[in-house]
């Protein structure tokens, strides 16, 4: 099948979560890869009904959590014992207990900016454009209508044979999206 | 709706035994969507928006006259002198601090305890929590007079004097402890925002409104994939926020606890302290949903439910804040040393006994009133309590701060301690300053979080027979 310049997909628009998760599967089954649904909640069946895998977010998450725990750690200790040490009441230079809350903060911190920047760049957000958003009733996947959109790069994609199978699922409309 | 699907319904369920529902009946995606939107949307701003945003407007700039005249003065302005140094100041920023941890809580810990009435509640219980860590961290950083020079007494930044910060004082952990909170409490905020910003992108009617809430969305356009990841983000933020607001004010605590002035010096601070903020921000949080809900006609989003859970939560907060406040009287009397002993006797019989009577009188004996369900299912009594329960943990930071430094180990070092009019001032102004920041997050983000709203709504769970087609 050949790309068609200009086309982004097609996009099936659907009622309710459950046409969509249905829509979903038996597009997975016909072999349909490239795609996404949109729903303007987070429905947990859909992930899976699309056969995709699991997130390397929480891997990110975990790196960025041990980033901020040994840094902030040494940080102390750097400053602490090496660049600035000072006697404070006999207390050792490297006074570890007094380190950890500032180890626990750091830990927190670097953790959850790597979840919001981890997540955002995973999704390729902020994305100014994106041909979804040219179908005039997409802009309803914010309120309450649900989306199944097959791309054109999906080797199975067929205009015709596409559109069809879609009709097939039950959808409201189908509208070819352009890129 | 076919009845078969409201027995397995647990929102039908809840209604059958006759609790409140988390949500009234009859409502859908659409309307759920349109109605928590239209009160951004809408063109015209309600009069009485404009009268109280004028209101805490004005007294904001009291704050900063107030702030102003103190950066011209030096804090000699305020009431603090010797033994007292700490006054209203650090009164004030760790009553505004705890009223923070309400939100956190909710948004957080509910979350992962998969509570779903928080749900109508968290998005400006979070913005309730921004806007008061705002308001407590002006007050560490002007106390110390000089907030210009503080950056290199607090911060950990390579300086040409080649100093570092102390990192055994507990007021380093606090410079910590409150940026981190602010920070993730912005972060799990504007991440819980991201889809209804979206929503608000395609249903504004005005080009700027559709270019200022596009930019703020970033082009999420809900994919299935995003949100999956989304999801795994919040539940993480959630999980990470959970331990970080316990550690918030346990930090604070130590900023009292770890120092050896009677009255401080004792274990049971930290406890004490986060059982105190969540008691004080759940009676902030109601003290601002009761309104709410009055004047946007929210009752079918914020149900009764709701103000009930929350009276509920303060009853059990409330009573571990009473004891802790018996537990601070028995360590005196146990420890058998002479300054802790005198401490409870000095409160209660001392110059500021009264502050010491009122606060037991606010934070335990009032709120005793919610175990009746008459008090708990009357909105007005529990506005009442609410504001009761704000004036006494006002009131506990009071004593702890001002009774404790004002008699210390020798008489000859004891004095008094009285507000100035410009402590007055500073204090009234960050309510000022709160109040506006919460007018304006009321006029231009949705106060309750839509898509959230949405999928508490029956219609959202898919259907386990209709998936195989």
């Amino acid at each position: 099948m050949a790309l068609r310049p200009g086309l982004y997909g097609i996009m099936a628009e659907f009622d309710d979560a459950t046409a969509l998760v249905a829509a979903a599967q038996r597009a997975h089954q016909e072999g349909y890869r490239t795609m996404d649904a949109y729903s303007p909640f987070p429905i947990e069946e859909l992930h899976e009904a699309l056969g995709s895998h699991h997130t390397r977010l929480p891997l990110i998450v975990l790196i960025g959590g041990l980033v901020g725990c040994i840094g902030g750690y040494l940080l102390q200790y750097w400053s602490s014992a090496i660049a600035y040490p000072l006697n404070v009441g006999g207390k050792p230079f490297h006074s570890w207990p007094a380190f950890v809350p500032v180890t626990f903060e750091c830990t927190i911190l670097a953790a959850a900016l790597s979840a919001v920047l981890g997540m955002l760049a995973l999704n390729g957000l902020p994305q100014p454009y994106h041909p979804v958003f040219n179908v005039p009733r997409f802009a309803l996947a914010s309120r309450n209508r649900f989306f199944l959109c097959i791309e054109a790069k999906d080797p199975k994609f067929d205009l015709e044979g596409t559109r069809r199978f879609l009709e097939t699922l039950g959808p409201r409309e189908v509208t070819t999206v352009a890129d | 709706m076919a009845p078969a699907r409201d027995m397995d319904d647990p929102l039908a369920a809840v209604v059958a035994t006759g609790t409140p529902p988390v949500i009234a009946p009859g409502h859908t995606f659409g309307t759920v969507t349109d109605k928590i939107s239209s009160i951004v949307l809408t063109r015209k701003t309600p009069l009485g928006w404009w009268i109280g945003f004028l209101i805490a407007f004005a007294i904001t700039n009291m704050l900063l006259v107030a702030l102003t005249y103190l950066f011209f003065k030096g804090t000699g302005i305020w009431g603090v002198n010797q033994p007292v140094g700490w006054g209203f100041a650090i009164v004030n920023f760790v009553w505004w601090i705890g009223i923070g941890h309400a939100g956190t809580l909710i948004s957080a810990i509910l979350l992962l305890l998969k509570q779903t009435w928080r749900t109508s509640i968290n998005r400006f219980a979070e913005a309730m929590t921004l806007f008061a860590v705002a308001c407590a961290a002006i007050f560490p950083i002007v106390h110390t007079g000089r907030p210009w020079l503080a950056a290199y007494w607090l911060f950990p930044y390579p300086n040409t004097m080649n100093l570092w910060p102390q990192f055994r004082s507990p007021l380093i952990w606090d410079v910590f402890a409150v940026s981190t909170y602010a920070t993730v409490s912005l972060l799990f905020w504007f991440v819980g925002l991201i889809p209804d910003l979206a929503t608000l992108r395609d249903r504004s009617q005005s080009p700027t409104g559709r270019v200022i809430y596009g930019m703020l969305a970033m082009g999420w356009r809900g994919s299935a994939h995003h949100w999956y990841r989304y999801e795994t983000a919040y539940l993480l933020l959630a999980g990470l926020a959970t331990p970080l607001v316990v550690s918030v004010h346990t930090v604070v605590s130590f900023d009292f606890a770890i120092g050896i002035v009677p009255g401080w010096h004792t274990t049971i601070f930290p406890p004490y302290f986060v059982a105190g903020a969540i008691y004080s921000g759940f009676a902030m949080v109601l003290t601002l949903a009761i309104p709410i809900r009055a004047v946007y006609g929210l009752e079918d989003f914020i149900t009764m439910r709701h103000l009930q859970n929350m009276a509920k939560v303060m009853l059990v907060t409330g009573l571990i804040v009473a004891y802790g406040y018996l537990t601070e009287a028995f360590i005196a009397w146990y420890s058998a040393d002479r300054y802790e002993m005198f401490v409870p006797y000095n409160r209660a019989t001392g110059p500021y006994w009264w502050t010491y009577g009122m606060l037991i009188l606010c934070n335990v004996l009032i709120p005793q009133a919610l175990w009746l369900k008459r008090v708990r299912t009357n909105t007005i009594l529990l506005f009442i309590i609410a504001i009761i329960i704000n004036i006494g943990m006002w009131l506990e930071r009071f004593v702890i701060v001002v009774t404790s430094l004002h008699r210390d180990f020798l008489p000859s070092a004891w004095g008094n301690y009285a507000p100035t009019r410009w402590d007055w001032a500073t204090f009234v102004g960050t309510i000022g300053l709160f109040l506006s920041l919460l007018f304006l997050f009321l006029r231009f983000l949705p106060m309750i979080s839509i898509f959230e709203m949405r999928t508490i709504l029956p219609e959202a769970k898919v259907d386990e027979d209709l998936r195989v087609i």
